[in-house]
């Protein structure tokens, strides 16, 4: 490597006249523009704006040039370089652009292939379905109360004004753990958490209690030894059966959809006088005339039959510690099954008990 | 209840035109619901006409058969006059007898079309029908002969046979025993038409004329008045036991869904049906000595009239003679005193009955019958004498009979019932404005005498409504004339509240856990056998072995509540197996039923509320039911693929879904190895959190899988769930954590095999001190460079510090320090 170079004539220094610094630039970009890939711009960059490179040697060559030569040559081989450096990113920036384009095109998959390695969970349509019928409720205020499967048989009947002799005790088919002197039954309906929840708060009681419970019927399409329930208890000051029916058309319209409401037919239950049926408006053909007629979901009634309901009798009331003298209440019930049967279409009640993973899968992880 | 229309209009004369269809709706709103409406007889179509039989030719048959080709006059029905040939297999008539003829074009029941066509050599031209063909009866042994002033030949028979009706099938609540009658019904359907429409005038069929009692009566004596308040008897004789039903009774008493028998027990029938009062008949000359009402002895024997020998109770009423019991009083009679075809003189008993004592010998003696059912619920204790001589009537009328001129009554109905109420209480309690005039007048609609005095109402309660003794019975009777489609729709103002309760709130974050690590959930019956719980190995002492037992169970291999998840689950992965999904991942939560040595639940009164001590009683008696959550997986638990193989399910999964449950509850979970059925000996995890033991995870044994019939190598967890909720973190506090480097450090530890990974962690984490931020084992190597009985474990160590970057040196202690108490603890020996 050599020093700098003061008895040097500039002019005379063969690589820095113009004529060659201009040859060593129209070479480079030649070759860069010439560069097909980013592989061959790396070899050109490397003999072209490498530390062995004509411009780069001729740069070096610079200091050993006479002062007065310095500058002039200096921008010469300078601008030469700048030019090329600027190419090389140019042409990189292209060649990449390219080489990515080509990438893409590579890699390109076949996205419709299956991707279903990790089987999709669900939860069961009666949880999720109890839960959106809870959390109806709850915005409306109320609370969720819980009790026992396994109860007392005062819980389950006596306090609701289903005495021993009741002849309405035949009308829910028990069953009862042994020994049966000790008065203990699977719960027949969800009725006991009300006597609970009657027994251990004071009003106002705003609750559902949604849960399993058993009667001793065969297991068929329509009937199983253990379904579900929901029931709802309000003891307050001044309820009335008013209070009954804005609760129940508020319940099927959340259910069921806009317009569907409720209708109440006379019946009977022990545990409330007076007591109702509760119809549902078919939410298919709305009693529309002209569809009612043809539809398959009410059988032309227009009603579908949801469940019972009434006036809490005052017997339970004062069995269960309130003063029915101050406090009235209503209480209504039915099958959270039913409910989902016919919202969802399902024809035979043992899909629900069978477990078929297909079942719960339809409905994933909400209802 | 079945009520035919024709049967109602005999005591309420409805509008002409009212369909069968508007007065089941109508009454439905009124609360006897409809449950079915027939039409009987609207099938069919004439031409079916009165025939006379003029002359027959028997002609026997190839066949074996004997067939008769008759000539049947049946005038001008057929258009010309002449004589119809027909051919008929019945040989029960006679020449002469009148018959019920379906000539060609007709059609019987079922669609069944009748055309002249040639059998037997013969063109017969129609049918002569029996009674089962024209659903008059169950008789086909021949065909129906009917009475020689029954008609004329070519009467329609339409117009002759109660052919066609409309039959109302209510389902009647237990309150409303009284509409388990024509009278109940048709008060009801009279009560409508007053209130709704123009009104329709009642005519009560226990409202006759009755004669007095008298001291020729037979005699009778009753012990209980208390069981038997009333008890009517009175005597018809020199019936003509051959005498038949007359067919508008017979049919009456078909469409009311009963059987005809004979006519003295289908006229005792036929007036319960209509009036609701249960009668029972005696053949009088079977009877010895005099009648007396008692309560039976302990162990009496009494052979009922569905030849069962009961053995009675001390609660059961009993009729008696001289011989003993003769009937259950109010249920079911004697087979010694019953009627038969030479029965000649009846003793009709009409008698109330206490409504709980034939509510208890019904249930006790498994004994369920038309009387039963209406003594039990309770009927117009007023009317026995107007039913007895309702069938001395029919008796004398329809089977030749005298009415003996004895009476007998014994006993006296109760004075009615009265209830006192605040006029306005229908109003507040329905929500309805109902005006003062409208609560009398609806009342007084049912049947109650009203009297107000000033803001209080008292009604006296009609007999017939047994049902109606508490103020708010008042109410319903008036919100169900006032309309319960009245009753406007008000949300109620319910106070703020507090949403889910916690448990309720977590319960949801579980589910929805398991359903995103791919659980599907599913609800068993939570009945199990001995055979379950044989198939899960367990040993004689193990507590799930210790099951509360059903009375009554629906199946006897399944007689129990179950103590454990895993027989349901495993049956349904079988099941889903079985239908070609043998991938499957499972879930479910809910309680077991653990029992407790207990006590009994008490009875406790319900005229007030039972004390704090009374209350908690109930729940001792009662067995532990803790919610549980089970999860069973089998087949493959990721799908193989085009990406490559899928992998099996394992102990790892089980173990796995439990941990993540627990971390989705933010509670800290140690497992360690146990033996436990119906798991893997090897392949067992037991859970905890510190002390508190939360279930198992791991491998079921291969005995289990064979015995369930799940896939090989099924896994399966259960957890206490109410456990693991109970630990579960209510507020998560904020992490801290350093923006600082991390520093990495790998170390390979050489341990025992029998040393556990979680042994070997802690101790790195015990002495790493407090620079380590995790640590993860993520190889694990069994082979000759670990050497014989010996693994080699990789971990990552990750160090960081809160306030600077660490230095090498820094990391290098700590990483050194862990392995050191590592080395301590479990021999581990650092690989190179």
């Amino acid at each position: 490597m050599s020093g700098p170079n003061s008895d040097y004539d500039p002019v005379e220094v063969t690589p820095l006249k113009a004529e060659e610094v201009e040859a060593m630039r129209e070479a480079a970009l030649a070759a860069i523009a010439a560069a097909a890939d980013l592989d061959q711009l790396k070899e050109v960059r490397l003999a072209h704006a490498g530390d062995r490179s004509p411009l780069a040697l001729a740069n070096r060559e610079i200091g050993a040039l006479p002062p007065q030569a310095r500058k002039e040559a200096g921008q010469r081989v300078g601008q030469a370089r700048g030019a090329v450096n600027q190419a090389l990113a140019a042409r990189t920036e292209v060649l990449e652009a390219e080489h990515e384009e080509r990438m893409l095109v590579e890699e390109t998959v076949d996205v419709t292939l299956p991707v279903d390695r990790l089987p999709r969970g669900s939860r069961h349509p009666i949880t999720t379905g109890s839960e959106l019928i809870a959390d109806v409720f709850v915005a409306m205020g109320w609370e969720v109360a819980e009790g026992p499967v396994v109860e007392a048989e005062w819980l389950n009947f006596d306090a609701l004004n289903l005495g021993a002799d009741h002849p309405a005790r035949t009308m829910q088919d028990t069953f009862w753990t042994e020994p049966a002197d000790h008065h203990v039954v699977l719960r027949t309906h969800t009725s006991p958490v009300q006597a609970r929840t009657m027994l251990t708060r004071t009003p106002p009681i705003y609750v559902v209690c949604p849960g399993r419970v058993f009667r001793t019927d065969e297991y068929d399409a329509t009937h199983s030894p253990m379904f579900h329930q929901v029931e709802g208890l309000v003891v307050d000051e001044g309820i009335t059966m008013a209070h009954l029916k804005g609760s129940l058309d508020h319940f099927a319209t959340a259910m069921f959809g806009e317009g569907i409401d409720t209708r109440f037919r006379p019946s009977y239950f022990p545990f409330t006088e007076p007591s109702a049926e509760v119809d549902l408006r078919c939410f298919v053909c709305r009693g529309v005339a002209g569809e009612v007629e043809t539809c398959r979901t009410c059988r032309g009634e227009g009603w579908i039959e949801w469940g019972g309901c009434g006036v809490v009798n005052p017997r339970v009331l004062t069995a269960c510690g309130i003063d029915p003298e101050r406090y009235t209440g209503f209480a209504f019930g039915m099958g959270i099954d039913r409910t989902l049967m016919f919202r969802h279409g399902i024809t035979d009640l043992r899909d629900i008990f069978e477990g078929d993973v297909r079942f719960a899968a339809a409905f994933g992880t909400e209802i | 209840m079945r009520a035919p229309l024709s049967w109602i209009r005999d005591y309420v004369d409805l509008p002409a035109d009212l369909t069968a269809d508007e007065l089941a709706h109508r009454l439905t709103m009124l609360g006897l619901k409809l449950e079915a409406l027939e039409r009987p007889g609207h099938d069919m179509t004439g031409p079916l006409v009165l025939g006379r039989v003029l002359e027959f030719v028997e002609e026997p048959q190839s066949n074996g058969k004997t067939i008769r080709w008759c000539q049947v006059d049946v005038a001008d029905a057929n258009g010309t006059g002449e004589p119809q040939g027909i051919v008929c297999g019945a040989l029960n008539f006679a020449v002469g007898d009148l018959v019920v003829v379906i000539l060609p074009g007709g059609v019987l029941p079922g669609g069944f079309e009748i055309s002249a066509r040639k059998t037997y050599g013969h063109v017969s031209a129609g049918m002569i029908c029996s009674a089962r063909e024209l659903e008059l009866g169950e008789d086909h042994d021949g065909i129906m002969v009917l009475p020689p002033d029954a008609g004329e030949p070519g009467d329609d028979a339409f117009g002759v046979l109660p052919l066609r009706d409309e039959v109302i099938e209510f389902e009647i609540n237990p309150d409303r025993a009284y509409a388990l009658s024509l009278r109940g019904v048709a008060r009801e359907a009279a009560l409508e038409y007053a209130v709704h429409g123009d009104g329709a005038t009642y005519h009560d069929p226990a409202d006759r004329p009755v004669p007095e009692p008298n001291a020729e009566g037979y005699p009778v004596v009753v012990d209980d008045l208390e069981g038997c308040p009333v008890f009517v008897a009175r005597r018809v004789t020199g019936l003509d036991p051959q005498a038949p039903t007359p067919l508008w009774m017979a049919r009456r008493i078909q469409l009311a869904g009963m059987r005809p028998i004979s006519l003295a027990v289908d006229i005792t029938n036929y007036v319960m049906l209509e009036m609701g009062h249960p009668i029972h008949g005696y053949d009088a000359a079977r009877l010895a000595g005099p009648i007396r009402v008692r309560r039976a002895t302990e162990g009496e024997h009494l052979t009922t009239l569905d030849d069962a020998d009961r053995v009675l109770s001390a609660e059961d009423l009993v009729v008696c003679d001289d011989s003993g019991p003769i009937g259950l009083g109010g249920v079911m009679g004697g087979a010694t005193t019953e009627m038969s075809e030479t029965t000649t003189d009846v003793l009709v008993e009409v008698a109330s009955w206490d409504p709980v004592s034939m509510f208890r010998t019904g249930r006790r003696h498994k004994l369920t019958s038309e009387a039963g059912k209406r003594n039990e619920r309770g009927v117009d204790p007023t009317i026995p004498e107007a039913a007895a001589d309702r069938v001395v009537e029919l008796l004398v009328a329809h089977g030749g009979g005298i009415a003996h001129p004895g009476v007998t009554k014994v006993g006296r109905a109760p004075a009615p019932r009265t209830i006192t109420i605040d006029v306005d209480l229908p109003a507040r309690i329905s929500g309805i404005e109902i005006a003062a005039e409208t609560t009398v007048s609806s009342l007084e609609a049912v049947g109650c005498e009203v009297a107000v005095e000033g803001d209080r109402l008292t009604a006296t309660v009609p007999p017939w409504r047994t049902d109606l003794t508490d103020p708010y019975d008042l109410v319903e009777e008036v919100v169900r004339i006032v309309g319960y489609d009245r009753v406007p729709s008000v949300l109620p103002p319910a106070p703020a509240g507090r949403g889910l309760t916690r448990d309720q709130r977590l319960r949801r974050r579980v589910g929805r856990t398991l359903a995103g690590a791919g659980y599907v959930e599913v609800l068993s019956f939570p009945f199990v056998g001995v055979d379950d719980l044989d198939r899960l190995g367990l040993d004689a002492a193990d507590e799930r072995r210790t099951v509360l037992t059903l009375a009554n169970p629906l199946s006897s291999e399944q007689p129990s509540m179950t103590t454990t998840l895993l027989p349901g689950l495993l049956e349904t992965a079988a099941r889903n197996a079985g239908r070609g999904q043998a991938d499957v991942a499972l879930f479910e939560t809910a309680t077991v039923t653990l029992p407790h040595e207990a006590g009994p639940a008490p009875i406790l009164p319900v005229d007030r509320r039972p004390s704090e001590g009374e209350f908690a009683d109930l729940d001792k008696a009662l067995p532990a039911q803790p919610l549980h959550l089970g999860l069973v997986v089998a087949g493959e638990r990721e799908r193989s693929g085009w990406w490559g193989p899928g992998r099996a399910a394992g102990w790892q999964d089980a173990v796995g879904a439990v941990r993540e449950v627990a971390r989705a509850l933010g509670v800290e979970v140690e497992v360690r190895a146990v033996t436990r059925a119906p798991w893997h000996p090897g392949r067992c995890a037991e859970v905890r959190a510190g002390d508190v033991l939360l279930g198992h995870a791991g491998e079921l044994h291969p005995k289990v899988c064979r015995a369930y019939g799940v896939p090989a190598r099924t896994a399966a967890a259960e957890v206490d769930l109410d456990a693991l909720l109970r630990l579960a973190v209510d507020v998560t506090p904020a992490p801290s954590f350093s923006s600082y480097p991390v520093a990495r450090e790998d170390v390979a530890l050489v341990v025992a095999s029998t040393v556990t990974a979680a042994e070997v962690e802690q101790a790195l984490r015990d002495g790493a001190g407090d620079l380590l931020e995790s640590v993860r084992l993520f190889d694990v190597y069994e082979g000759d460079q670990a050497g014989e009985g010996r693994k080699s474990l990789a971990f990552r160590l990750r160090f960081r510090a809160p306030d600077r970057t660490l230095t090498v040196e820094e990391t290098s202690a700590a990483r050194d320090a862990a392995v050191a108490v590592a080395a301590e603890r479990c021999g581990a020996v650092q690989r190179a």
